[in-house]
């Protein structure tokens, strides 16, 4: 096992020699990537404006629910994110190098693909979280401290399950790309807004139903110290670890019936 | 020692026909179509067929890429798909069309990769390294990034890529396409050079038919899925009834009734200047005597059976 981490952490590591041979475009790649956070925050800071509330929540309530979402996202952007580039991988042939190396194929694929570039926005991403705390001038107990390290972590695994389990759409359907987005892209973007703002039906399916909700919302409340308007007991604050391994148990299923397809198609 | 074997192998794949506007019907087309074959170890054996006759469905079914469809497949007395890392680190697999190199690593860098996905001890590494790097003179650009490679120098540094892990199977799928005259050369040198040592066994698939008779023993032929031959080139002369042929240049034409025994007249030219012979039974030597005292001979030469031909004839046969 250690050999096979040591293994993976080479092929990071040619990864990042890569992409450092292009100079330039990596300089200007990352600063394009962080911008898209800056972007994602300014929204917030508009819709919610100071002193304003939507949906019961004040601009310094709602930037905390988009600085735990934007950490997640930036986190699994970065170390699954191109997982949606499977298509490429597939019509290059690279899926085929890959199957023929004694290493398993999705970790493999996310080494030899590693979007360094998209570092700087996981900082940034940081900083906005780091702000938030500091806004909301929280009632500090263990749990919660615990609560503000994991929430992100979570947050990671189960955008990195959506990836993975819009990807593994591309293994049947060779033009899934748009649809994947809706849940990926779409997801960051129904996380970082406080769940009530949205239409009933809309975060029953989204919140609750995909557990997008237990990202950032619920960690939210119960960082806060709120309770739910929408009627959630408080401990729902720390069901995002759980929600995330279902979300990623159900991604690794997928990915080992693409593969499988795969294999027995041959596209 | 059976290393590779082969039992009423077979791959579909599902095809969706367009039917109207918007129906599809899915129609399942056989790639390969139950082939049996046993490889021994040490073998060479070349894999020839034509384009979609399902040769590389059959070395992607050995390699663990494909699932087949029904029929036994081992290699290395491993089941390819369910049994994928361990096999991996027995076989090597050459793609001429694709590569498993870091493009924009100098060359020696993916080698150092390999090394570490393959957990192979550094002396053995450093070893395997040291004799390609002398067998296909690699020393010149293993600093060179792989992107700016000729395909020729990427080649051998696939092949390379390919044994540093010591495999007992080498596939190699088109592994001279493309290549100037030169490259394919020290490519197939090499191979030779490999695959006298015994202990490799190496299986290619290839449209240039120079490859196999410089390197391959024994030739399998497939078309439509099938196996349609199995043997030594010289089976397949034999069985396609390929001739040598015997071409004269002469002085004068051949008087009408002569005959050469053994041998039938293929061709006159030239206003019977110039006369060509199919040798059956007659040897060359013979012919060539009974040629010289029938008419005044300028020039001879002796043409050998083109593999080009009986293959192009195998395959239009069907």
């Amino acid at each position: 096992m250690g050999d096979q981490a040591r293994a993976y952490a080479h092929l990071i590591g040619g990864q990042f020699r890569s992409m450092v041979s292009y100079r330039l475009s990596f300089l200007v790649e990352m600063i394009s990537h962080s911008l898209t956070v800056v972007l994602d925050i300014s929204t917030v800071l508009v819709l919610f404006g100071a002193g304003r509330r939507v949906g019961g929540f004040t601009l310094e309530e709602a930037l905390l629910v988009a600085g735990l979402s934007s950490v997640g996202f930036a986190l699994a952007d970065l170390l699954v994110g191109n997982v949606d580039h499977l298509k490429t991988y597939v019509r290059s042939g690279l899926m085929d190098v890959i199957l023929v190396r004694p290493l398993g194929s999705l970790w493999q694929l996310l080494c030899m693909d590693l979007p360094f570039r998209k570092v700087l926005r996981v900082v940034l991403a940081g900083v906005v979280l780091a702000i938030a705390v500091r806004l909301n001038d929280l009632d500090w107990t263990p749990a919660r401290v615990v609560l503000l390290v994991v929430t992100p972590l979570a947050g990671l695994v189960f955008f990195g399950a959506i990836f993975v389990l819009s990807a593994s759409l591309a293994f049947w359907w060779v033009d899934s790309g748009e649809i994947g987005s809706a849940f990926t892209y779409g997801g960051r973007d129904f996380t970082t807004y406080p769940v009530p703002v949205y239409a009933a039906w809309f975060r029953a399916v989204f919140a609750y139903a995909l557990g997008f909700g237990f990202v950032a919302y619920q960690p939210a409340l119960t960082l806060l110290g709120r309770t739910d308007p929408l009627g959630l007991p408080a401990w729902a604050g720390y069901l995002s670890p759980l929600v995330a391994l279902v979300a990623a148990a159900v991604a690794a299923l997928a990915w080992r019936a693409g593969i499988r397809h795969y294999r027995s198609t041959g596209s | 020692m059976t290393v590779i074997e082969m039992r009423d192998l077979r791959k579909d794949f599902a095809v969706r026909v367009r039917v109207g506007r918007f129906r599809r019907r899915k129609r399942t087309v056989p790639a390969v179509d139950g082939i049996d074959l046993t490889v021994d170890r040490g073998e060479m054996v070349g894999y020839i067929g034509p384009n979609g006759a399902g040769k590389s469905t059959t070395l992607k079914m050995l390699t663990g890429i494909l699932t087949p469809s029904a029929g036994a497949v081992t290699v290395c007395g491993l089941t390819p798909v369910p049994q994928r890392t361990r096999l991996a680190r027995r076989i090597g697999v050459v793609f001429g069309q694709r590569s498993q190199l870091w493009w924009d690593l100098p060359l020696h860098e993916s080698f150092t990769l390999l090394r570490h996905i393959y957990r192979v001890p550094p002396a053995d590494h450093a070893a395997r390294l040291a004799r390609c790097r002398s067998l296909l003179d690699l020393d010149p650009f293993l600093d060179t990034p792989v992107r700016q490679l000729s395909l020729g120098q990427r080649m051998r540094g696939e092949i390379t890529a390919a044994l540093l892990h010591g495999p007992e199977v080498l596939f190699l799928d088109e592994p001279t396409i493309g290549l100037d005259v030169v490259s394919k050369q020290a490519v197939r040198g090499f191979l030779a050079e490999l695959g006298a040592t015994g202990d490799v066994t190496l299986m290619l698939t290839t449209h240039d038919l120079a490859d196999i008779e410089r390197l391959c023993r024994r030739l399998v032929v497939i078309d439509h899925g099938h196996v349609v031959h199995d043997g030594t080139i010289e089976d397949l002369h034999a069985r396609y009834g390929s001739r040598r042929r015997l071409v004269a240049d002469l002085d004068a034409p051949l008087p009408a009734s002569f005959a050469l025994a053994g041998a039938t007249l293929a061709a006159t030219e030239a206003d019977g200047h110039r006369v060509s012979f199919t040798l059956e039974s007659a040897t060359a030597a013979e012919a060539v005597a009974a040629l010289m005292t029938a008419a005044p001979v300028r020039d001879l030469s002796l043409v050998e059976p083109d593999i080009e031909d009986v293959v192009a004839r195998l395959y239009t046969a069907r």
